[in-house]
């Protein structure tokens, strides 16, 4: 029976077994960071508009109070992280390396730091639209990485019907746990949340998928669920990109989101599993989010684990509390595969960062020409042709990739550049040439 | 302590596979060493200095192209080595030493290097060398030698010392010294073709036969090809396709009039069908990128050399099979573009 289910079971076709990595950090609970001396709040933490500051400088701000209200429908309202004083609004950096508008806060030293604002509120008694403000209210958004306003999410677009809610707990990038330790330490939570969810969008159904390498988590979740059967869980084969929706609705439900589509089409709304915990967690007594667990590993880390670290934190103070070694020779906000270097440790953690990997390795080797292997059109979970791809941008062909090779469905999950024994840095040209092809249509 | 040093800011991903192009073409050349030996084995020193001069031309080419194009050198890589070896392989044994050496000249020079190194040719270089070898010297790429030659380790084959452009000095006294009875000079397919004599495929299978250096030995090529495609080094669709339909072809040929045709077991264990669907079309830089392409690739050239042996005036098809197999594939690749995920149908009719 275990062959036949191999054969036949719910597994990702295509993607990558990569080293996990996980073991160093999987088995350490959830740590609550000290706050760092100042705090850096960037009002763009998201995507869509930036929230607009609501607080002057110089003003007292209590934790978990609103400081900016959200910049339009599809933007969120950000929360003070600590107890203490607007330093000042002005500019700060970011780790995609431009300068955005934060709120600096000098948290109070003698404050208790309990969050002594937020309301009880009875969801159970409140329509679909008034969950949607609700959540938009909490400022929560999507912890998976992707940062998009999950209220958006929660309102059904029309002509839509969504039948099932897919929750996403693959946390397929090697290092890190966080997500694992959430489902472990907070189940009813994520359970709670998908329930929202649910009631939000008129589903009947929820699926939780978690890779099966955290069956801890699968069995947690299980417990907690009891035996109600609007929500099941679900263990998948681990493989690299399990955790893009696009791939876990494929596993799942065997549900394809057609090209440049969203889930909505095929009945489908994704979520990660920290977001609906923190949903959960928050929606009940109206609070907003302020803190999220971040985990921080890799070879350059002395004391990695899993942190709860209060939004605004800076990484220098992250990488103080948890220990750097001198070797170290770049800092990666969220995974090794899609994770973005930083090259300033002024940057502050925000909403979408999911751990902070330190490395020490040294650099790739050279580049060779393309030998068309084609370990890349076997790994591309989209069934792209990187090969062909990579030529075609070679010779800046921008617009023929998009138009015969479906240059715009690469999500740019790294497995092509990560197999490449000509270490070709496909995922670096296929950016480019996206970017070049919006400029192009932007122009037209 | 926080780090100091200046950051790196590289792009995603932030990790690679330890697989490099150094390494998959250092295993080829690990898996071809066996081959080699056992070709040293049967065919003494004149194979050796045969695949040591083909490999050394192949190298000083590639060194001389890269230093006049003023590129870095490529030699490192071990892609030049492979080829080498390959075209040693592939040539008789008793091949003047300067054939060999213009052939590796040939097969890296206007093989790879014009088309701009590895990765840009069109066709695998070490059959272009011997296809060029084949044209400019007919008699003697098919003047073959018997295996386990009385002396091998001692002496070279009279031919394999030949002067350039010199006429060689008769093998015929020299087969009489090494006494090998019965020895026509003839492959078993030239047998088989020629003088409808049928070699016993359990003889041809241990590889001691005349043939080309390293085509005698199936079960080293097959572990050899097996060492590569376990250790993810190698497509395993190629060879497949192409000995399945090989062989499929052939045993409906030697089906229909089994005295003109001979068996599939025959047609796999002869000639360089085995070295050519292991270590010529499974090159990466000749072979479509897709998975349908590749079957599709893989039998039609498995076809041709069928169709070439048993329909065709020569007793061997492998290299033309596999060039033409080689002139097909960006054709092949074009049309067996995959079925992308979530691909939506062009031209929606409303």
């Amino acid at each position: 029976m275990p062959l036949l289910e191999a054969i036949t079971g719910k597994r990702l076709w295509r993607g990558l077994h990569v080293p996990e990595h996980k073991d160093e950090t999987a088995h350490l609970a959830i740590r609550r960071m000290p706050f760092p001396p100042l705090l850096v709040v960037p009002l763009s933490q998201h995507n869509g508009a930036p929230a607009v500051p609501i607080v002057r400088e110089g003003q007292e701000i209590v934790r978990g109070e609103p400081i900016a209200k959200a910049g339009g429908f599809v933007s969120v309202p950000m929360h003070a992280p600590a107890t203490g004083r607007v330093q000042r609004i002005a500019l700060a950096p970011s780790a995609k390396g431009e300068l955005t508008e934060a709120i600096y806060i000098v948290p109070y030293e003698s404050a208790s730091q309990e969050v002594l604002y937020g309301m009880p509120q009875d969801i159970e008694k409140m329509t679909p639209e008034e969950i949607v403000l609700a959540v938009q209210e909490t400022g929560v958004v999507g912890l998976g990485g992707a940062a998009f306003p999950t209220h958006v999410k929660l309102k059904v677009p029309a002509g839509r019907t969504i039948d099932t809610v897919v929750v996403n707990g693959c946390e397929c990038e090697p290092y890190l746990t966080a997500d694992h330790r959430v489902m472990l330490e907070q189940p009813a939570e994520v359970l709670h949340g998908a329930r929202v969810a649910m009631r939000a969008l008129g589903a009947q159904h929820t699926v939780i998928g978690v890779e099966d390498n955290k069956m801890d988590a699968v069995a947690a979740l299980k417990q907690a669920n009891g035996n109600a059967t609007d929500i099941t869980v679900e263990a998948v084969p681990t493989k690299y990109p399990q955790g893009a929706e696009k791939m876990l609705v494929k596993v799942l439900l065997n549900r394809e989101i057609p090209s440049a589509g969203l889930p909505a089409e095929v009945g489908l709304a994704v979520f990660n599993v920290a977001t609906l915990a923190q949903i959960g967690d928050l929606l009940p007594s109206r609070r907003g989010l302020i803190e999220r667990v971040v985990t921080i590993a890799g070879p350059g880390v002395t004391k990695p684990g899993n942190y709860l670290v209060a939004l605004g934190t800076p990484l220098r103070w992250a990488l103080q509390q948890a220990g750097c070694t001198a070797n170290v020779t770049s800092v990666i906000l969220g995974g090794p595969m899609m994770g973005t270097a930083t090259g300033s440790l002024d940057v502050p953690l925000t909403k979408g960062v999911t751990g902070i990997l330190v490395l020490t390795d040294e650099d790739a080797g050279p580049i060779h020409p393309c030998i068309k292997c084609a370990a890349c059109v076997e790994a591309c979970p989209m069934q792209l042709n990187p090969s062909r791809l990579g030529l075609l941008a070679r010779k800046e062909r921008y617009e023929e990739m998009a138009a015969e090779f479906h240059l715009m469905d690469c999500f740019e999950c790294g497995c092509c550049s990560y197999v490449c024994p000509s270490n070709i840095p496909l995922v670096q040209y296929f950016r480019v040439a996206k970017q070049m092809n919006r400029e192009r249509k932007a122009r037209a | 302590m926080t780090p100091a040093t200046v950051l790196a800011v590289r792009t995603s991903p932030h990790a690679h596979a330890p697989r490099s192009v150094e390494k998959i073409m250092a295993n080829v050349v690990f898996a071809l060493l066996p081959i080699c030996v056992y070709a040293v084995w049967l065919f003494g020193i004149s194979a050796l200095a045969l695949l040591i001069v083909t490999t050394a031309a192949a190298l000083a080419t590639e060194q001389m192209f890269c230093r006049a194009g003023d590129k870095r050198s490529s030699i490192g890589d071990f892609s030049a080595v492979i080829t080498g070896l390959l075209l040693g392989l592939t040539l008789p044994p008793a091949l003047p030493l300067w054939m060999g050496g213009l052939g590796a000249f040939i097969a890296i020079g206007p093989g790879k290097m014009v088309f701009g190194g590895l990765g840009f040719n069109v066709f695998n270089p070490a059959l272009v060398g011997r296809a060029f070898l084949q044209a400019a010297f007919p008699v003697a790429i098919t003047t073959y030698t018997p295996a386990k030659a009385l002396d091998r380790f001692t002496e070279f084959i009279p031919s394999t010392l030949a002067w350039p452009f010199m006429k060689a000095a008769p093998i015929t006294e020299w087969m009489v010294k090494v006494k090998v009875d019965g020895f026509t000079g003839a492959t078993p397919l030239m047998l088989q073709k020629f003088d409808h004599v049928t070699t016993d495929p359990w003889s041809m299978f241990l590889g001691e036969r005349a043939g080309s250096a390293g085509e005698t030995a199936p079960l080293l090529i097959l572990l050899g090809g097996l060492y590569l495609i376990i250790r993810g080094m190698m497509s395993w669709r190629v060879p497949l396709a192409m000995l399945l339909s090989s062989v499929v072809l052939a045993q409906a040929f030697h089906m229909s009039d089994p005295a003109r045709y001979p068996g599939a077991l025959f047609v796999l264990f002869s000639g360089g069908l085995m070295l050519g669907a292991m270590f010529m079309a499974t090159d990466p830089v000749g072979s479509p990128v897709t998975s349908r392409g590749m079957w599709i690739y893989g039998i039609l050239m498995g076809t041709l050399t069928v169709a070439i042996r048993f329909l065709g005036g020569l007793a061997e098809g492998v290299m033309y099979a596999i060039l033409l197999g080689n002139a097909l594939s960006p054709l092949i690749e074009n049309v067996t573009q995959p079925k992308t995920y979530g691909e939506r149908r062009k031209a929606v009719a409303k």
